[in-house]
C-alpha cells in the first residue's frame, strides 16, 4: 500500500443488483427513475419489484421530475472514505415532488446550517462515481 | 395468549469491569457475565437449557460455557436484541420449550478485542442508497431527523443538550459510570460538533463490557427461590421499521418505538402513568425525546421542555436513565443489555442511584438507527400480583 493511499480513497461506489439495475442505468443517462404502483397509485423509492404500500407487483418505472425539497439533514464532521476534502459536509434526505424521500448530498451551496434551510427547493444533478453516476441535489434554478 | 407475569428474571449481572477493558475478549465478556448472572440466580450453569445472544452466535457462547442448549435464539436486530431475547424466552418457557434461558452480551466496542470486522456491502440497500453519500457509522445517520424535529416542534439546541445534563446528574451517583463530573448546557454546546446538530457530549460513549440475564418460569422462581427477588416480565413488545434511516416514515417519531411499546403496555395491562422508572436507549441525546413521546409519557413536541425542566432528573417525577445512560454510564455498541440490568437493579432496590418505591420499570431499546425496537415492562412481585 502506498503511503498516499489513505488520502486518495475513493467515495463508495454503489453496486447494482438485478432489481436496481434500471435505476442505475437511468442515472448514467441523467435520469432519476423511480417506480409507481399501478394498483394503489403511489410512487416509491428505493427500487424493488413490489410496492411497499400495497405489495402489488404491478409497478411501472417513471422518470421523476428531479424537483425536490430539503426534508432534513445533518452535517458530518467525520469524513467517510473519499470525503476527506469535503468535511464538514451535509448528508441530507430530500422529498421528491412525486412523494418518496431519498438520501443525498447537497451541492452548489455552502453546506452550513445558515445556507441549508429546511424545505428549500432543490433539483437533481448527477455526480460520476466509478462506473456509476450518483444523484445529488442543488438549489433549484430560479426559472 | 398473554404471558404476563408467567416468567421472571432471576439472575442479572454485568461484567466485573466496564469501560476500558483491553484484557478481555468480547466472548469472555459474554462468559464472565453469564457466570455471574447464573450465580446471582442461585443456579448452576448445568441448570441452563436455553441460550440467547446477539453479536456472537449463541452456539459459540453455549459451547464456551459447556452448555448443551435445547433452545437457541440468535435474534440480532441491533442494540435492542437482548430485550427481544427476553420476550422470546418468556414465550418459549411458557410454551414448555425450555426452563432456564441465559441471555448474554459482551462487546469490546472500544478495545476491539475478539470482535468480528465490520464489512460494508455496496450491493445492499444501504450500500446503494446511503453509503455513497458519505455515511460513516451511527453519528452520520441516527440524528438525521433532529433538524426536522426542531422545525416541527420548536425543540431548541439547549433543550437537546439538557438530555446529557440530566443524565450526568444521575451518573454522579453511579461509581461505575464512565463520566460523573457535573455538566452544564453550555459545556455540551461548547463540545465539538460531531454531526450538526449533535455535539460530542450528545453522542454516546464507546466502551467495553458485557451483561447477562437468567429468565425462568414464575413457578420455578417461586419454588426454587434464589438469593434475589424475582423481577417479573409483565409485558413485552418488539417491532421493526427500516434498515435505512433515510426511509423512516416520520423523521420526528419512531414507528418501531410506538409499536413495540404499545404491545408491551397492552400485555402488562398498564400505561405510562403507572410507570415508576424508565430506561430509554440513548445512543444520542434525541432518543429519550423520541422515546418519551412515542411511548406516551408526554405529548408530541413536549419532551424537550419536560427534560430541560428537570422532570427526568434526580428528584423529578419520571426517573429516566438512572445509570447515566449511554451518554454517561457505558455504551458497548449494543447497549440494550444495560437498560435491562438497570431496570432489574431498580426493581430489586440495589441500584447505585436508587429511586424510592420502584414497582414497575420500563426498558425501551432501539436497534440500528431506529431500525428496530424492543420494550420490556418489568415489575416486582407486588406489581405482578403473585
Amino acid at each position: 500500500m502506498s503511503p498516499t493511499s489513505d488520502t486518495h480513497q475513493h467515495k463508495p461506489v454503489p453496486k447494482p443488483t438485478p432489481e436496481t439495475e434500471h435505476y442505475w442505468e437511468g442515472t448514467k443517462l441523467g435520469e432519476l427513475r423511480i417506480q409507481r404502483c399501478n394498483e394503489c397509485g403511489q410512487a416509491y423509492f428505493y427500487p424493488r419489484p413490489s410496492c411497499p404500500h400495497c405489495s402489488s407487483t404491478d409497478v411501472t418505472w417513471v422518470r421523476a421530475s428531479g424537483q425536490a425539497r430539503l426534508h432534513t439533514y445533518l452535517i458530518s464532521h467525520r469524513p467517510a472514505p473519499g470525503f476527506t476534502d469535503e468535511v464538514p459536509y451535509a448528508i441530507a434526505v430530500v422529498e421528491l415532488e412525486e412523494g418518496p424521500r431519498m438520501m443525498t448530498n447537497i451541492v452548489g451551496v455552502e453546506n452550513t446550517p445558515e445556507a441549508l434551510v429546511l424545505d428549500m427547493a432543490l433539483e437533481v444533478a448527477f455526480e460520476p462515481r466509478g462506473e456509476q453516476s450518483v444523484p445529488v441535489f442543488r438549489p433549484a434554478s430560479a426559472s | 395468549m398473554s404471558v404476563r407475569a408467567k416468567t421472571a428474571i432471576v439472575g442479572a449481572s454485568e461484567t466485573t469491569r466496564i469501560g476500558v477493558v483491553p484484557d478481555m475478549s468480547a466472548l469472555e465478556m459474554h462468559a464472565e457475565s453469564a457466570r455471574l448472572a447464573v450465580a446471582d440466580a442461585g443456579l448452576k450453569m448445568s441448570d441452563v437449557d436455553g441460550v440467547a445472544t446477539a453479536g456472537l452466535s449463541p452456539v459459540s457462547v453455549a459451547q464456551y460455557l459447556g452448555i448443551d442448549p435445547i433452545y437457541v435464539d440468535a435474534t440480532t436486530v441491533g442494540g435492542c436484541s437482548f430485550l427481544l431475547h427476553v420476550r422470546h424466552a418468556a414465550a418459549a418457557i411458557n410454551a414448555g420449550m425450555c426452563e432456564v434461558v441465559l441471555i448474554t452480551h459482551g462487546e469490546s466496542g472500544r478495545s476491539r478485542v475478539g470482535m468480528p470486522p465490520r464489512v460494508a456491502d455496496p450491493s445492499s440497500p444501504p450500500g446503494q442508497f446511503e453509503a455513497p453519500y458519505g455515511t460513516l457509522g451511527p453519528p452520520t445517520m441516527f440524528p438525521m431527523g433532529v433538524l426536522r424535529y426542531m422545525k416541527e416542534f420548536g425543540l431548541t439546541h439547549e433543550q437537546l443538550a439538557s438530555v446529557a445534563v440530566a443524565q450526568r446528574k444521575w451518573a454522579a451517583n453511579v461509581p461505575r459510570a464512565m463520566f460523573r463530573d457535573p455538566l452544564t448546557v453550555e459545556d455540551v454546546l461548547a463540545s465539538r460538533l460531531i454531526a450538526y446538530p449533535m455535539h460530542l457530549l450528545e453522542c454516546c460513549l464507546v466502551t467495553d463490557g458485557g451483561g447477562a440475564l437468567v429468565v425462568t418460569s414464575a413457578e420455578r422462581a417461586k419454588a426454587l427461590a434464589g438469593p434475589k427477588p424475582p423481577v417479573y416480565v409483565l409485558g413485552t413488545g418488539e417491532a421493526s421499521e427500516t434498515p435505512m434511516v433515510s426511509m423512516m416514515e416520520d423523521f420526528t417519531s419512531s414507528k418501531a418505538f410506538r409499536l413495540s411499546s404499545a404491545s408491551a403496555f397492552a400485555e402488562a395491562g398498564v400505561g405510562p402513568k403507572d410507570v415508576d422508572h424508565l430506561m430509554v436507549y440513548d445512543a444520542f441525546a434525541h432518543l429519550p425525546i423520541y422515546g418519551l413521546e412515542d411511548l406516551g409519557f408526554v405529548g408530541r413536541g413536549e419532551a424537550g421542555a419536560f427534560i430541560a425542566e428537570g422532570h427526568t432528573s434526580p428528584g423529578g417525577s419520571l426517573p429516566l436513565n438512572t445509570n447515566g445512560g449511554g451518554l454517561s454510564y457505558t455504551h458497548t455498541g449494543m447497549y440494550g443489555m444495560f437498560l435491562v440490568q438497570e431496570s432489574v437493579r431498580q426493581l430489586r432496590s440495589e441500584a447505585s442511584a436508587q429511586v424510592a418505591d420502584v414497582n414497575i420499570s420500563v426498558a425501551q431499546g432501539v436497534g440500528g438507527m431506529f431500525a428496530a425496537a424492543g420494550t420490556l415492562v418489568l415489575g416486582t412481585a407486588a406489581a405482578a400480583g403473585v
